[in-house]
């Protein structure tokens, strides 16, 4: 009996034993390996990012030349004066902007400067003079009398960050005070003009806010102008669908180099660009022209011209080795049949450009070359193709297309054209205020959807790779937030590649896949079988030990009594 | 001046997008399931004839039938017992074939997360104002697509797919159009905006194939796939239909199933909404009013390029075809000489041997 006793005594400390091992050790280490590696993420620092508060600081300096002012107000100046304004766009987004502006007198080779015959030269001879920051505008306000500029112009926009605005100010008595604020909306709508408005930061906000609050023609053109990417791709075609009539010759590179390169490296900032051409031999539009007699050619009209896109496409090449966006650019040579060719506008009148461009695709110019050979001439003729026209309206379309040509300026503005370069430096600093803003709307939502992501889905693996690169969004976009306020534009603009490269980097990252959702019935089954036939005999025995304990407490009970 | 220059109001905001895409998915494999194949080349087809080009299109074939072994027609995919239309056409462009069709890949395609090493072709690359077309087919049940018979996606899943899209801003709108049993379980459970979608059948109901085709010897086509391919085979680029029309497509009285759509996520009227945002890629076009003046710079006689050996292109077309190479004959002819030899030499010994050598 008692070795009975002591076995049963044996059983029930091994089966206490078993239950303490898979209790003590079972349970942690099981929890241990099914966890799934999650490197630790700046979840605060990215909810504070959740909510945008930009506030852009511009520079503007008010020139008032000799004449615009009287002697006794004249004394005043030097002075600097600071306005704000803050828009509510919705719960989340907060727009600040801050103008400081100084205004001063010319001095005398400025005046020097502003005595030039035309506004050209005068704008010539001020940059000389002087260069200014990037982001930052110059006023010279020139007497009402001056014969500067035409009289049905008011303002004239140079070719780098200066403007010329001629005003009528008071003379006599009135205080300086009276005659800035008189001053101040002219000034505001030049500043406008050339740095940024309002319409201009919704527009570049239009995926985080409602489409409402922006006006039609911001948010024609940014659907117009192709989205903020790291890197483009600009691909020329020379299309040529009769070999056998025309041998074109076309010296892209060249044209590229002296053209295009130039646009392509002032717009280095903010972006890269690579450019790549080809030449495309008996392709074909989609559409048939049709014969105007009127003028004895034959005219594409405007309503087939989105028709004629989509089987070119299909024969265009493109790099495939890189994901940026492109923009393809195509030069169509019409067949001797069908020379010359024609594209007419929804009133039926000719386009001098013979070009149209789609949003966010390209452009396409039909060139003839039917007046450069006669009826006799030789198949196939030898063709030079005269690129300075052609690039002429490739740049045109190549500026809309990325956003730096914008809806017509106020009246009574005359804006210089840009030159050799192809972009004004205003022009260049517009965009880099639109894209700086949109670079961080974007990446701040990326990193805040990602983290939600994440913490959403708790089965999901975090790599380290991941969490150093929200890290790095998450500086960057602080930095580009608080360049920003202080007013350096090249270094926000810089913050805030580096923002969205890192968090487009981190969200589009290949281990991010999210493959392990599991409903609850199927949990069950797979840990149903692995885990219920061992649990069973343990579950028992100890049942069974408790039913003996509580046993014996009776028996003891009634020993008792 | 500048106003006739920006498109009139209702071209150019009415559907707020730029361009389409679409990606055509077959689940199934095996030879039976050649119709899931035909229903989406019908569909491929059907896209591409109303413009969407190839660079647009991401078409994931999980098999191959039109070069199958068992097909008595070969290089050919047909959508009725007629043979009068071949939906495999003559310039498929596949992007996803065979194994590389999984639940892994799709929803990589679908979110953007492939490796740096993906090429342009394989890759959804589409913004913020692309409107995007999913035509899915194959095996599915209440709340599952099947995979290449060895895994499956649940519709939870595919909507957390879709919502990160929408977080990327990966779409303007977005059309999903499922043609498998219990169909309209794979909608349920969506939730972000934008977002419009058909299936075949509802929950509970079976997709019926159309008709089996006694030559090839499987089912062609499925039902609704089949009214769908009539219905686009009327609508031409410039087609004004409505989604409307696109609901009405294969009722009870044809499909045997009830087709069921979703419109609740989609902030336009279906009315409003034409065939050809989703299945053809009609392009907004602006006349460029302005040119910049170059002029032109002292054009340095550049070198002209030269390459070796360049015909006249009107020349290369008018080359004759090669001569075909000789090969040495087929492994079936080899053999069935090597089995009558050792058939001979059993049969009447082997000192026959020397008559030969």
């Amino acid at each position: 009996m008692a070795a009975i006793e002591t076995e049963k005594q044996r059983g029930r400390y091994a089966a206490l034993a078993i239950a303490a091992v898979v209790i003590v050790l079972g349970i942690p280490l099981w929890w241990k390996t099914t966890e799934t590696y999650r490197a630790w993420l700046p979840f605060s620092q990215i909810n504070e990012l959740d909510s945008l508060q930009l506030q852009l600081s511009v520079e503007v300096e008010v020139v008032l030349s000799r004449g615009t002012l009287s002697p006794e107000q004249q004394k005043k100046v030097p002075l600097s004066q600071t306005r704000e304004q803050e828009h509510q766009i919705d719960a989340k987004t907060v727009l600040r902007y801050r103008y400081e502006t100084k205004y001063r007198t010319a001095t005398i080779m400025e005046e020097d400067a502003l005595n030039q015959p035309s506004a050209q030269e005068a704008d010539l001879s001020l940059h000389m003079l002087s260069e200014s920051a990037c982001g930052s505008v110059v006023v010279y306000i020139i007497p009402e009398t001056s014969t500067l500029l035409p009289a049905d112009v008011k303002v004239y926009v140079g070719q780098r960050r200066t403007a010329l605005l001629r005003a009528a100010l008071f003379e006599g008595t009135a205080g300086l005070k009276e005659v800035l604020s008189t001053l101040e909306p002219q000034v505001k709508q030049v500043v406008d003009t050339m740095s940024f408005s309002h319409q201009d930061i919704l527009a570049a906000l239009s995926d985080r806010i409602r489409v409402g609050q922006v006006s039609k023609e911001s948010l024609a053109d940014s659907m117009r102008a192709i989205k903020s990417s790291p890197g483009y791709e600009i691909t020329f075609s020379l299309l040529n669908p009769d070999p056998k009539s025309h041998s074109l010759h076309w010296d892209i590179e060249g044209a590229v180099n002296s053209y295009i390169q130039p646009l392509l490296d002032k717009l280095n900032p903010i972006a890269n660009f690579s450019v790549d051409s080809q030449i495309l031999y008996y392709a074909v539009l989609g559409v048939n022209p049709r014969f105007d007699n009127s003028v004895s050619a034959y005219t594409l009209n405007a309503d087939s011209l989105a028709h004629v896109i989509n089987p070119v496409e299909a024969r265009l090449g493109s790099n495939a080795a890189s994901s940026n966006p492109v923009l393809n650019f195509l030069l169509y040579v019409p067949d001797a049949q069908h020379s010359p060719l024609f594209i007419r506008d929804h009133s039926k009148r000719e386009i001098p450009s013979n070009a149209f461009h789609s949003p966010r695709w390209g452009g396409i110019m039909v060139y003839n070359v039917n007046d450069m050979y006669g009826p006799e001439a030789e198949f196939p003729v030898d063709i030079n193709i005269s690129m300075s026209k052609v690039m002429g309206v490739f740049l045109a379309q190549l500026r809309l297309m990325l956003g730096v040509q914008k809806t017509q300026p106020p009246p009574g503005f005359v804006l210089q054209s840009a030159g050799s370069e192809g972009l004004a430096d205003w022009e260049l600093d517009r965009l880099m205020w639109s894209r700086s803003v949109e670079n961080i709307a974007t990446a701040s939502t990326t990193i805040t959807s990602l983290a939600q992501l994440l913490d959403q889905i708790s089965n999901i693996v975090i790599n380290d790779n991941i969490a150093q690169q929200v890290s790095s969004a998450v500086t960057s976009l602080q930095a580009a937030v608080a360049e920003l306020e202080a007013g350096n534009l090249a270094f926000a603009l810089q913050y805030s590649r580096e923002a969205i490269l890192a968090s487009e980097r981190a969200f589009f990252d290949p281990s991010l896949l999210h493959l392990l959702y599991f409903p609850d019935d199927q949990k069950f089954a797979i840990y149903i079988p692995l885990f219920l036939p061992m649990c069973v005999p343990i579950v028992l025995s100890l049942l069974k030990i408790a039913n003996e304990i509580r046993q014996r407490r009776a028996d003891k009970l009634a020993k008792k009594d | 001046d500048w106003k006739s220059n920006l498109l009139t109001s209702t071209q150019f905001f009415n559907s707020g997008h730029t361009n389409n895409w679409a990606v055509l998915v077959c689940t199934s494999r095996f030879w039976f399931n050649y119709r899931h194949v035909a229903n989406v080349l019908s569909v491929y087809r059907s896209v591409k004839r109303l413009g969407i080009p190839d660079s647009h299109i991401v078409l994931m074939l999980a098999d191959d039938m039109a070069c199958n072994h068992r097909n008595p027609k070969p290089a050919t995919v047909f959508s009725h017992k007629n043979m009068e239309l071949n939906v495999y056409g003559d310039d498929v462009e596949v992007d996803y074939r065979g194994y590389e069709v999984t639940v892994e890949n799709f929803l990589r395609v679908l979110t953007g997360r492939l490796p740096p090493s993906t090429p342009r072709s394989k890759r959804l690359l589409s913004d913020d104002r692309s409107n995007i077309l999913i035509y899915l087919t194959g095996h599915g049940g209440n709340g599952f697509l099947k995979f290449q018979d060895s895994e499956e996606i649940s519709n939870v899943e595919l909507a957390d797919a879709f919502e990160q899209m929408w977080q990327k801003r990966r779409y303007n709108e977005l059309l999903f159009i499922i043609d498998t049993c219990q169909g309209a379980s794979m909608y349920e459970r969506f939730y972000s905006p934008n977002i419009m979608a058909l299936a075949s059948s509802q929950v509970g109901e079976d997709s019926l194939s159309h008709q089996p085709d006694l030559a090839i010897g499987v089912h062609l086509m499925d039902r609704y796939t089949f009214y769908l391919l009539e219905f686009l085979e009327d609508i031409h680029p410039a087609s004004q239909a409505n989604m409307n029309d696109l609901f009405k497509v294969c009722p009870k009285s044809q499909c045997v199933s009830t087709p069921g759509h979703r419109t609740d996520l989609f902030l336009r009227d279906p009315r409003s909404v034409l065939i050809t945002d989703f299945f053809g890629s009609v392009r907004k076009v602006e006349i460029t009013r302005e040119a910049v003046n170059l002029t032109s710079a002292a054009e340095q006689p550049s070198e002209p390029l030269s390459y070796v050996d360049q015909l006249p292109v009107a020349e290369i077309i008018h080359q004759k075809p090669k001569q075909k190479d000789w090969h040495p004959p087929d492994g079936f002819i080899l053999g069935l000489w090597t089995l009558i030899l050792l058939v001979f030499f059993k049969t009447y010994g082997i000192k026959h041997l020397k008559h030969i050598f």
